[in-house]
C-alpha cells in the first residue's frame, strides 16, 4: 500500500519518466552498494597491509599478456589490487562526503535559521562572515583548515584523526550555501500567519524555529545537500590528490588517482586512470539525481 | 628608453650571461653553513661558502682558500691562507675568520662539527697562516674540513649572527637567511620552496671550469612534475629522476642521462635508548633494545623486492652501513640479511612478542628516492612478520627539527659520506651520542662501548692496514648487532639536455663551476 503511493507520487513519477536519472540512480546504487560492501565483496582488503605483496605490485589488468588473473583491474605500487582499493577508496569518499555534507547542512541551516528568524546584528554578523567566506574557494578553506589541524594535532595521531578532520574542512568550507538559502526562506516565512499564529500562541521562538519554519524551508536544502554531496567527494579527493587528505595506507579515491599520476608517463596507466573513472561516474550520477530533484522539486518547472 | 637600458647592460655584461636550471626534489634547510649537515644544503652552500680544501673532480684534495700545508707534528699542521680573496660584501679573507668559523662551527646547536672533529684549537699565526693543534694525529683531516666552510667574522658580528640559529627551535638568524662567502656564486635569494638564485662572483679568486654565470635551483617535489620541466624545457637538469621513468627518458631524444651511484646508504634507525618507546604499543620497556626483535626487523624486509619494483633496479641492496666507493667497503662484508618473513616471526616469538606489536615508522617524504613509498612497502613487509606499522611520512623540513630533539621510536635516512671514508657513518651514526660531532646523527642513540673504543682508534690510527682492519670489523659489529636496519645503497642517474655537461658527483652535489651550458 505504501509502495503503491509511493510510486503513484509526484517524485516517482518524473523519475519514471526520466531514462538519464533512472541510469544515474543505477549507477549511485552500484557504486554505494559496491562501497557498503567492499569488506565482502572485494578480493583483497588493501587496507591490511600484510595481505600486499611488493613483488606483484604494477600488474596490469588481467586482460593483459602480463595480468594476473587475481587482479582484474590490476595493481598499484604498493601491489594492491585496484578493483578493492577503488571499493574500499569509495567507501572512505562516499562516508567523508556525507559526513561532511551532513555536518555543513547541520551548521548551515541552523545559522541560517537563526539568522533569518532573529535578524538584526546577528543576522548581520553570520551573513558578512558568510560573503567573507564565499569570496574564497571553498578548496582553499578545507585547505587551510587541514593545515592547521595537522599543526595543531600531535604527530603520531594523523592518521586516526585524518578522516575527522578531513570531515570538519570539508564541512566548514560549505556551510554558507545552506544558511544563505534557509535564511531566505525562513525571512518569508516568517512573515506569514501559521508563524504568527504560532507566535501569538506564545510558542518559543525556538519551538516555532524547529516545529514550524524548518520544515517549510527543507525542500530547498536537500536539493542543495544532494548536489553537494557531489562537491563534498571531488574536495575530498582534491584534498588527497595534494597529499593533505586521508593516509596514504589507506588510499581515498583521490589518493589512489595521485598515487597512479606519478606512473602515467612510465606506462602504468591503470592505477590512476579507474580510480578516475570509479570517480566521475559516482560524481556524475550523484550530480545527475540532484540536478532532477532540483527540477521535480521546482514547482515553476512542472 | 629600453633601447638604453639594453645597450647598457649589453656593455654591462659583455659575457653573454648562461644560466643552469636545477631541479631535484628537495628545498635546502638554511643558509646557514655551519647549521645542518644535510647534503642538498650543503651542495649549494660549496657555491658561495668555500673552505681551505675542497675536492677535484676524482675527489681528490686540492688547496681552496689555503694555498698549502705542512705538518709540524702528528698533532701540529700549519695552512698559508690564499691571499686577496674578498667575501663577497667586499672584506678581505683572513685568518681572523678562520679562527672564528672554527669556534662558531663547534656550537652544540649546529650538526656540522663531525668536519672539524678532531681539531683541538685553530690558532691564527699572521694575517694569512693559521695552524691546527690537534687531539690525535689525524689521517683524514684534509678530507675532514672540506665542509669547514668559512664565514667572515666582521660579516657575522656586524649582523649578530656570531651563533648558529637553534634550527630545532625553527630559530633564524641573519646568516640563515642572507650569505657571506669567498665563493664563485653569490646567493642572490632564496625563497624556501620555490627557487634558489645564484649570480657569478666576477671577483672570484679561481677560474670556472665551465661557462655557467648564473644557476637556478628549483625544488620539485612532485615526481611527474620534476619530468615534466625537464621534457617541457623548463630546467636543464635534474638530479633526482623518479625512477619508474628513467628507462623512457634514456630514449628522449633531446635529453641524456648520466649514471652513477651515490655514496649515500639508506636505512631505518631505532631508538635504543629510552627505557619505553614513546610511539609503540609495548609499555614498561623498549623492544628495539633487543637483539632477536632488531633482527626480525631486518630478516623481514625483502630488499629485493624493493629494488626490483620500487627502484626499478636503480639500488644496491645494503647489508652495511656505508655504500660502495666509501672507503672500507667491501663486497664481503656487505651481505644482505636474508628474507625470511616467517623466521621473523619466530624470532619475535622468542622474544616474547608472539602477537607483535605496534610502533610508527617517521619517514621523510621529498628527500630520498623514492622514500615514502619504501616505507610503504616497509609497512607491508614488516605486518607479515606481526609488527603493526604506523607510518608518520612529512616534508623533510619538518621531519628534521623531530629527528634532532630525538622524538621518534623508528626513522627512515640515508647517510651520505663528505669525507669518502667509512669513519665518518660510524662516527655519526654508531658512536655513543655527545653534543658534538660523535654520534651527531645516532638519533636511535646506540651505545657500544666496543664499538666507541673502535672509533676512537681509527680516529687516529695512521697505519693503513692496521686501521683497514679496525674499520671491517666496526662495520661487522655494527651489521651483527642489527643496529639499523640498512635498506640499499642508492643509485642515482641525472638527466640533462643534450647541451648540458656537468661532472656526476658521487655526493650528490652537482658543481656549477664545472658544467657548461650550450
Amino acid at each position: 500500500m505504501i509502495l503503491r503511493s509511493f510510486w503513484e507520487h509526484d517524485l516517482a513519477w518524473s523519475f519514471r519518466r526520466s531514462p538519464v536519472t533512472i541510469v544515474a540512480a543505477a549507477l549511485t546504487v552500484i557504486c554505494v552498494g559496491a562501497a557498503l560492501l567492499a569488506p565482502w565483496l572485494s578480493p583483497q582488503d588493501p587496507f591490511n597491509m600484510a595481505e600486499l605483496n611488493l613483488n606483484e605490485a604494477f600488474a596490469p589488468p588481467a586482460w593483459d599478456e602480463k595480468g594476473l588473473g587475481r587482479y582484474p583491474l590490476g595493481t598499484d605500487n604498493q601491489g594492491r589490487d585496484i578493483l578493492s582499493t577503488i571499493m574500499h577508496g569509495a567507501r572512505i569518499s562516499l562516508g567523508v562526503g556525507l559526513a561532511a555534507v551532513a555536518f555543513s547542512l547541520a551548521l548551515g541551516v541552523s545559522l541560517g535559521l537563526i539568522a533569518g528568524y532573529v535578524g538584526g546584528r546577528f543576522d548581520a554578523l553570520i551573513m558578512r562572515i558568510a560573503d567573507v567566506q564565499l569570496s574564497f574557494p571553498a578548496i582553499l578553506i578545507a585547505l587551510l583548515i587541514d593545515g592547521v589541524a595537522r599543526v595543531a594535532l600531535p604527530g603520531d595521531r594523523h592518521d586516526d584523526l585524518a578522516i575527522p578532520v578531513l570531515v570538519l574542512a570539508i564541512g566548514f568550507a560549505g556551510w554558507v550555501q545552506y544558511a544563505r538559502t534557509v535564511r531566505g526562506s525562513t525571512m518569508v516565512e516568517k512573515e506569514k500567519e501559521y508563524v504568527q499564529a504560532a507566535r501569538v500562541v506564545g510558542r518559543s521562538p525556538l519551538a516555532i524555529m524547529l516545529a514550524h519554519v524548518l520544515p517549510n524551508v527543507m525542500g530547498p536544502v536537500l536539493v542543495i545537500g544532494t548536489i553537494h554531496i557531489a562537491t563534498a567527494i571531488i574536495t575530498e579527493a582534491t584534498l588527497s590528490f595534494l597529499g593533505v587528505g586521508v593516509p596514504a595506507t589507506r588510499p581515498s579515491l583521490g589518493t589512489l588517482i595521485r598515487i597512479g599520476n606519478e606512473f602515467l608517463y612510465s606506462g602504468e596507466w591503470w592505477i590512476t586512470v579507474f580510480p578516475g573513472l570509479a570517480l566521475v561516474t559516482l560524481v556524475l550520477s550523484v550530480n545527475l539525481l540532484g540536478d532532477w530533484l532540483r527540477d521535480a522539486l521546482n514547482p515553476k518547472l512542472r | 628608453m629600453r633601447t638604453l637600458l639594453l645597450i647598457l647592460a649589453l656593455v654591462a655584461a659583455p659575457v653573454q650571461a648562461v644560466t643552469l636550471r636545477w631541479a631535484a626534489q628537495n628545498d635546502i634547510l638554511t643558509l646557514d653553513p655551519h647549521s645542518q649537515n644535510h647534503a642538498t644544503t650543503h651542495a649549494m652552500m660549496q657555491y658561495t661558502y668555500e673552505g681551505l680544501t675542497r675536492y677535484t673532480k676524482n675527489y681528490q684534495i686540492e688547496p681552496c682558500l689555503a694555498v698549502s700545508w705542512e705538518q709540524i707534528s702528528d698533532t701540529h699542521w700549519r695552512f698559508k691562507l690564499r691571499q686577496g680573496v674578498k667575501f663577497h660584501d667586499g672584506s678581505p679573507f683572513t685568518a681572523d675568520d678562520v679562527v672564528f668559523s672554527f669556534g662558531r662551527i663547534k656550537q652544540p646547536q649546529g650538526t656540522n662539527q663531525i668536519y672539524v672533529a678532531g681539531i683541538k684549537e685553530v690558532k691564527k699565526i699572521d694575517e694569512h697562516t693559521v695552524e691546527f693543534l690537534l687531539e690525535g694525529p689525524h689521517p683524514l683531516l684534509l678530507r675532514n674540513i672540506v665542509d669547514f666552510r668559512i664565514m667572515s667574522k666582521s660579516w657575522a658580528e656586524k649582523n649578530r649572527s656570531q651563533n648558529i640559529q637553534d634550527y630545532k627551535a625553527k630559530e633564524e638568524t641573519y646568516a640563515s637567511r642572507n650569505t657571506n662567502g669567498t665563493g664563485p656564486y653569490i646567493i642572490k635569494g632564496w625563497e624556501p620552496d620555490k627557487r634558489i638564485v645564484f649570480v657569478i662572483n666576477k671577483d672570484w679568486w679561481g677560474k670556472l671550469d665551465g661557462n655557467v654565470s648564473d644557476v637556478i635551483y628549483t625544488p620539485i617535489k612532485s615526481d611527474a612534475t620534476r619530468v615534466s620541466a625537464l621534457l617541457s624545457g623548463e630546467v636543464d637538469l635534474v638530479t633526482d629522476l623518479p625512477t619508474q621513468d628513467v628507462e623512457r627518458l634514456r630514449k628522449e631524444e633531446k635529453l641524456k642521462i648520466l649514471d652513477g651511484h651515490e655514496v649515500r646508504t639508506i636505512f631505518i634507525g631505532l631508538d635504543q635508548h629510552n627505557d619505553e618507546l614513546k610511539y609503540a604499543s609495548v609499555k614498561g620497556k623498549n623492544p628495539f633494545k633487543d637483539l632477536r626483535v632488531r633482527r626480525a626487523l631486518n630478516m623481514a624486509v625483502d630488499r629485493e623486492a624493493i629494488k626490483k619494483v620500487t627502484m626499478r633496479g636503480l639500488s644496491i641492496p645494503a647489508g652495511i652501513m656505508i655504500a660502495p666507493g666509501v672507503h672500507g667497503y667491501s663486497k664481503d662484508i656487505d651481505t644482505v640479511t636474508k628474507y625470511d618473513p616467517a623466521g621473523a616471526k619466530k624470532l619475535l616469538g622468542e622474544a616474547g612478542y608472539p602477537n607483535g606489536f605496534e610502533f610508527t615508522l617517521d619517514c621523510p617524504n621529498n628527500r630520498y628516492v623514492n622514500d615514502e613509498k619504501i616505507c610503504q612497502s616497509l609497512v607491508s613487509m614488516w605486518a607479515r612478520a606481526g609488527f603493526n606499522v604506523k607510518l608518520n611520512a612529512m616534508q623533510f623540513a619538518n621531519y628534521i627539527p623531530k629527528l634532532l630533539a630525538l622524538d621518534t621510536s623508528a626513522y627512515m635516512l640515508g647517510w651520505g659520506v663528505a669525507t669518502f671514508d667509512g669513519l665518518y657513518t660510524l662516527q655519526s651514526l654508531v658512536r655513543t651520542k655527545t653534543t658534538g660531532a660523535d654520534g651527531s646523527f645516532n638519533q636511535g642513540r646506540i651505545s657500544d662501548a666496543k664499538l666507541d673504543k673502535m672509533i676512537a682508534d681509527l680516529k687516529v690510527t695512521t697505519d693503513t692496514k692496521k686501521r683497514d682492519a679496525i674499520l671491517k670489523e666496526a662495520l661487522e659489529i655494527t651489521r651483527d648487532q642489527a643496529y639499523y636496519v640498512p635498506l640499499h645503497h642508492q643509485m642515482r642517474p641525472w638527466a640533462m639536455k643534450q647541451g648540458v655537461s656537468i661532472v656526476y658527483s658521487l655526493d650528490d652535489r652537482p658543481q656549477a663551476r664545472f658544467a657548461t651550458v650550450k
